[in-house]
């Protein structure tokens, strides 16, 4: 239990403060510099030392305080009972009311053209979150290179399209398809690694995908990438200004809008999708299999589990997920170079499955809209917003250490749905 | 039918130059409930893995046989086969439990193949087909049932790393039991039970053997379950069988009682003719 006696907040307090005065009374309290003559010559700035302090003990206290409001698990009582009432109703109808203001965005920001195209690149990440997902938060393998699936199927749609010229909804499936497949071969290798192993081999795979692709000229382009993607249909219709174009068929007239529009429904439709199945598969034999595993490995093998098959179908499944949204990325870029594909990106999405609340699907899609729609709010602080963000991070990881959503929710229950605490549920180990 | 389920026929594992089990050789009778004791570091668990394939046996053969006549040769079986065609199943000397999981999802990963199959590899569930949704159904009945059996019911939706020590001994022999096997091998079930417990245990024991048809192997260190329950109680020590017999005939084996005391063979005879 957390001690809530003001004297505990108080002595925390100044302990660091103290650490505050012996850290800054060199770095701020004296400076020096070189004088005139070259003789060094220093001055004493003892106010601004204290200022610094002062905002140390203060935050300090204002932090102890949040920390036992929003606190950890066992710090509930704190809370006052109306107070957490609201926090359950809010619970209860965010993914619905997220849901239903995802479905209106085009319609409220109709003429906003930045907002429209932020809120695809929010939904692109939403998607590779909730695929990431399966494979990290499910079945706790921890995977650093899955932007190698996002790159196979960016460059499946690319290049079949570009060279066979099939459509976009031809190709989609056959995105996903070649991304489980790359899934399937990395699993192979990495299905005796865990932990730390596991994540230095898969990080490689994502760096090896994006130097194949840099060095293989003649197939991928190279570091040029390929240009001139074709654009998505709506259903055989070309979003176009001609003549059998979407606007003139439907009566409308011409607007680039229709395209991102119809682009935003595309994306918010396959993200949508990938959460279904992904409820669905949780509740499935193979869904609980994968939590089982990142439970206790030992313990399904003794269960008659095949931890091969099903590793490798964890892997496989997260993999086409990033293949879709990797096919949607290109489409919607109409242009894609191996520099999308960096370990950048692999990290971000990893930050947000773990952000969320790993294995929780409501906690990646908030984590996905605070990581990159927080990003851009924080745009007009200009060079402090990197050091804005980095500490909202580390605010947000210090409330809520096992991420946004810090429950799961079980999938079958017999009188009651209990939600446990991620306090019991384990990381996976591999 | 009766006649043996397992025979375990001179199995040695060796670990590097250490010798964990040494030319081992014992039978467990069908519907029987057999123990296998001995001071600790004796190689129990190490005769547990080989048998449940956690271990590849050095050399020696485990032989399996089912009711119907169909044999496996245990040694060569993969892991989890071994519970899947071999209907071997085992609990852990530390529990191993799902502890993020509820009690009754603990019971349906227990039952994975069976409703694997039933999903239809997972798309037959995935479109919610009603066979799958009956499957699913029968399922929840068996881990109800088994719920039931153990006394855990009301704490089916609970996490089971919330669960006192004694119920999570329990709920793992349910879920071993899920499993529908041939035969259980509980590794120290009664360890760290108090005696009203380890009391319930034994019961559960005895009707799991009366009432399934389970064979049951057990490693156990506490001697009134041993002597309770099992109808042949196997002794080893340093890696191999020093004794075995009836509860009755081994605990009154003086090298059954020198490996404990931890004395030679002559100072147990000698202790056992004074009657002290």
């Amino acid at each position: 239990m957390l001690d809530t006696k003001p004297a505990f907040i108080l002595k925390k307090a100044s302990l660091s403060a103290l650490v505050a005065l012996v850290l800054f009374s060199l770095m701020i309290g004296l400076r020096t510099e070189a004088g005139p003559e070259g003789k060094l010559i220093y001055w004493t700035r003892f106010g601004d030392l204290a200022t610094i302090v002062a905002i140390v003990f203060g935050g300090s206290i204002v932090i102890e305080l949040l920390r036992q409001w929003i606190g950890p698990v066992g710090a509930a009582a704190l809370v006052p009972a109306w107070l957490q009432k609201l926090m359950d109703f809010v619970g209860r109808w965010l993914g619905p009311a997220l849901l239903g203001f995802a479905i209106l965005v085009p319609v409220i920001f109709y003429d906003q053209r930045y907002i429209l195209d932020l809120a695809i690149l929010v939904l692109t990440y939403v998607m590779l979150g909730w695929g990431l997902n399966v494979v990290v938060g499910l079945a706790g393998l921890l995977d650093l290179g899955y932007v190698a699936f996002y790159a196979v199927g960016a460059y499946s749609y690319a290049l079949l399209a570009t060279t066979f010229g099939l459509s976009f909804w031809i190709c989609l499936p056959l995105a996903g398809i070649l991304a489980a497949f790359w899934g399937v071969l990395l699993g192979f290798p990495v299905l005796r690694l865990r932990g730390d192993y596991l994540a230095i081999v898969t990080l490689a795979f994502g760096e090896i995908i994006r130097l194949v692709l840099i060095n293989w000229q003649d197939f991928t382009g190279g570091p040029n990438g390929i240009s001139g993607i074709p654009r998505p249909s709506f259903f055989g219709i070309p979003l176009t200004a001609d003549e059998d174009g979407f606007a003139a068929r439907f009566g409308l007239e011409f607007s680039p809008t229709h395209r991102v529009v119809f682009l935003f429904y595309v994306i918010l439709a396959m993200a949508l999708l990938t959460n279904w199945v992904t409820i669905r598969l949780r509740r499935l034999p193979i869904g609980r299999a994968w939590e089982a595993l990142r439970e206790d490995e030992v313990a399904c093998r003794a269960l008659g589990i095949n931890i091969t098959a099903t590793k490798l179908t964890a892997f496989a499944t997260g993999a086409m997920f990033g293949g879709f949204a990797g096919a949607f990325f290109a489409t919607r870029q109409g242009f894609i170079s191996p520099e999308s594909f960096t370990f950048q990106e692999s990290a971000l999405v990893l930050a947000i499955v773990v952000l969320g609340g790993m294995g929780s699907q409501l906690g990646v899609a908030l984590a996905a809209v605070a990581m990159i729609g927080g990003f851009e709010l924080f745009r007009g602080l200009d060079q402090y917003r990197m050091l804005v963000f980095g500490f909202a991070m580390v605010l947000l990881m210090i409330w809520r250490p096992r991420g946004l959503v810090g429950h799961r929710a079980p999938t079958v229950f017999l009188k009651q749905s209990r939600a446990i605490s991620s306090d019991l549920v384990k990381e996976g180990h591999g | 039918m009766s006649g043996q389920i397992l025979a375990v026929d001179r199995l040695s594992m060796r670990f590097g130059g250490i010798v964990a089990v040494n030319e081992l050789s014992f039978e467990a009778e069908r519907r029987k409930i057999t123990a296998l004791i001995g001071p600790n570091g004796a190689g129990k668990t190490t005769v547990f893995n080989c048998i449940t394939g956690f271990y590849k046996p050095t050399s020696g053969a485990i032989h399996l046989t089912h009711e119907d006549g169909s044999a496996f040769a245990l040694e060569r079986l993969n892991d989890f086969r071994i519970s899947k065609q071999a209907k071997v199943a085992r609990t852990f000397q530390n529990i191993r439990l799902f502890p993020g999981m509820t009690a009754l999802e603990n019971l349906m990963v227990a039952q994975h193949n069976a409703l694997m199959r039933a999903s239809g590899l997972t798309f037959l569930g995935l479109i919610g087909a009603s066979s799958w949704r009956q499957a699913e159904q029968r399922a929840i009945d068996l881990a109800t049932v088994w719920l039931k059996r153990v006394g855990l019911i009301d704490r089916a939706d609970d996490a089971a790393g919330n669960l006192p020590y004694g119920d999570q001994r329990r709920l793992e022999i349910a879920r071993a039991m899920c499993t529908e096997p041939a035969l259980l091998c509980l590794d120290e079930p009664a360890a760290g039970l108090n005696a009203r417990e380890s009391g319930a245990l034994s019961e559960l024991l005895l009707s799991i053997r009366s009432e399934h048809g389970t064979s049951i192997l057990l490693i156990e260190h506490d001697m009134s379950v041993v002597m309770e329950i099992s109808d042949h109680v196997v002794v080893m020590d340093y890696g191999v069988k020093i004794a075995e017999g009836t509860p009755q005939q081994v605990r009154d084996d003086p090298k059954v009682i020198a490996a404990y005391l931890g004395a030679d063979e002559q100072e147990a005879r000698a202790m056992m003719e004074t009657g002290s």
